[in-house]
């Protein structure tokens, strides 16, 4: 009797276990499936064209992105010419200046920004910017997108600023520094590589999105000058011509889709290894 | 009379504050303070903007539909008439479908990962796995409409031999589903739900499975009667974070699940999903209703996914304090 029970614990015991193993296999096989399709699919699709040239009329074979790689750059720059200065900011606030109840309000209101769906924010933009120059514009695709980097660019920096010890604040106030620049000449050169990583993964992250986009900065299939003017981007390619009927424009977007994923992940992986690098430091 | 006083006071009174406040901006620390405060606040400016563009940008939609905006399910731009019923199912029903195949495969793993996993292995392949919550959505979108899709027409007779007898798996297939959208979610969710959980579930203290391996427990009863109950609430507010994610995704989503606005009982038929329509009509949108319909649907999306992060806080706090 005794024997049996024990039998059938341990066979529960090891089925189970055998289980999350197989989950894991699964899931991490899955992950590992798809993006190696995407980059062997992707890089016999890239050639040199896709980054010098414009992408050419419907039946037209050739062409290339270069117009979209230009306009996703300007639109990461606005994006954090607008979205980097009130993040770090507001973050700066959080780790030194913080600890009341309005702080307690901005950590709410920063992570409600963070959960809000990108598409909802590219109404927001496409309200106040699109809806009174009743034209689509770099502009507004830039706010779209600085908007985005706003909390993660508050959280990071909060955290990296929190993670310095006390002692250096002291430390600098005991040599007769002002809190202000005690912060700015000790504190924040102290947390640099944190934050410059935290920023950098930020612009990876908004590099990808396409929502805000869409009825943001809309698109263009030429060059565009200014601010002012449709601009195309290199998500947003990717959807249209992956949705698109011709098998050209699907090979482009396979193309497309592994520059971009490459960026993306190179980024993450610098990040990773600087942010892995710091802690062994610190321990 | 009575104006004299109050004024005499108020032009006296902050002059010296003043000129200490004058001093302390030189000294750099109010100005630090003021330059931070007013980042910080035009943060809760921007949010509250947010908020009140699109109540007022829906208000010809509000004002004409009411309540019954949520219920009714006819989607017909020609004749002005906006329902939001076939969307609110259909990003609901993909978000369900999501956390159905997401849930057992992600916290399964994260249990893997934590407690069984030797540590080496287990830190390479979270960081693979986390490294996919990096991947961009239209990437995902990408992958749906290429790989998977082909996959689940091989697959698509054997689902419908094994529950063509329910409705949900009855009718033609085309590719694009609420089924295929369910599928993508999913694959997006679970690495959020795995890395998530597996911190949770590394942060319980050893003395308990010291404790309940001691009495003779096996591995997995450790695990299962210890470990996670007591990881419990931390491994919740994951799921409900993927769900907000997944509820607010939109490229994905747009581009496998056949943008059709009917509530049809079989999964394999397509499907709409809120952020789905916005994304795909928005642009073409003609007069003023049919914009304010969209920004409507937008209002809706947010607060649902308002709600859904606030108890995902809720418990990852509850969490924390347990924890502690």
């Amino acid at each position: 009797m005794t024997n049996l029970h024990t039998l059938r614990r341990k066979t529960v015991n090891v089925v189970m276990l055998t289980v999350t193993g197989l989950c894991t296999l699964f899931a991490a096989g899955t992950l590992v499936y798809i993006l190696g399709y995407l980059f062997v699919h992707g890089a016999t699709s890239l050639s040199w064209d896709f980054f010098t040239k414009l992408p050419t009329p419907v039946g037209e074979s050739g062409g290339g992105m270069a117009n979209a790689i230009v306009g996703s750059g300007k639109l990461l720059l606005l994006a954090s010419l607008f979205g980097i200065p009130i993040g770090f900011l507001g973050g700066v606030y959080l780790a030194e200046f913080g600890g009341n109840t309005f702080s307690y309000i901005i950590r709410y209101v920063t992570d409600l920004l963070n959960g809000v769906p990108s598409i909802v924010i590219g109404i927001f933009a496409y309200t106040l910017i699109v809806l009174p120059q009743k034209h689509f514009s770099t502009l507004a695709g830039g706010l779209a997108l600085g908007v985005m980097m706003i909390p993660i660019a508050v959280r990071s920096t909060e955290e990296f600023l929190r993670a310095i010890p006390n002692s250096l604040r002291e430390g600098a106030m005991a040599l007769g520094a002002s809190k202000a620049k005690a912060i700015l000449t000790v504190i924040i050169p102290a947390a640099k590589n944190g934050i410059m990583t935290g920023i950098m993964l930020n612009v990876a992250r908004v590099a990808g999105e396409t929502a805000p986009l869409l009825f943001t900065s809309f698109g263009n299939r030429y060059w565009s000058s200014g601010w002012e003017q449709p601009i195309s981007a290199l998500p947003v390619m990717i959807f249209t011509y992956a949705i698109a009927p011709y098998e050209d424009w699907h090979k482009q977007a396979w193309a497309a889709g592994f520059v971009l994923l490459s960026l993306v992940l190179t980024v993450n992986i610098i990040a990773r290894a600087i942010l892995s690098n710091k802690k062994h430091v610190a321990r | 009379m009575a104006a004299t006083p109050t004024t005499v006071t108020t032009s006296a009174g902050p002059a010296r504050p003043a000129q200490g406040y004058w001093q302390r901006l030189r000294g750099g620390d109010e100005a630090a303070y003021l330059i931070t405060f007013m980042a910080a606040a035009s943060i809760l400016a921007i949010t509250g903007l947010l908020v009140l563009e699109l109540y007022a940008n829906s208000s010809t939609s509000r004002g004409k539909f009411g309540w019954s905006f949520l219920i009714t399910s006819t989607w017909d731009p020609v004749n002005d008439q906006f329902g939001a019923l076939p969307f609110i199912y259909g990003t609901v029903v993909t978000s369900f479908l999501a956390l159905l195949m997401g849930i057992p495969l992600g916290v399964g793993a994260a249990i893997f990962l934590a407690e069984l996993a030797p540590p080496k292995i287990s830190d390479g392949l979270t960081f693979l796995i986390e490294l996919l919550a990096a991947v961009p959505s239209v990437i995902y979108g990408l992958l749906g409409v290429f790989v998977l899709i082909p996959i689940l027409r091989e697959i698509e007779p054997y689902l419908k031999a094994a529950f063509g007898w329910t409705p949900f798996f009855s009718g033609p297939f085309y590719g694009v589903s609420l089924f295929s959208a369910g599928v993508v979610l999913a694959v997006m969710i679970i690495p959020f739900i795995i890395s998530i959980s597996r911190e949770v579930i590394m942060s319980v203290p050893g003395d308990q499975r010291e404790a309940a391996l001691a009495l003779g427990a096996t591995r997995w009863e450790t695990t299962w009667d210890i470990v996670v109950p007591y990881a419990k609430k931390g491994i919740m507010g994951s799921i409900f974070l993927a769900l907000a994610r997944s509820l607010g995704e939109t490229m994905a989503v747009t581009m496998v699940v056949g943008n059709d606005p009917k509530i049809k009982a079989s999964l394999l038929a397509p499907g709409y999903s809120i952020a789905a329509v916005i994304a795909n009509e928005f642009t073409e949108a003609t007069g003023q209703l049919y914009t304010s319909a969209l920004i409507e649907l937008g209002l809706v999306l947010f607060a649902l996914t308002i709600v859904i992060n606030g108890m995902a806080r809720l418990m990852i706090i509850g969490a924390d304090k347990y924890k502690a």
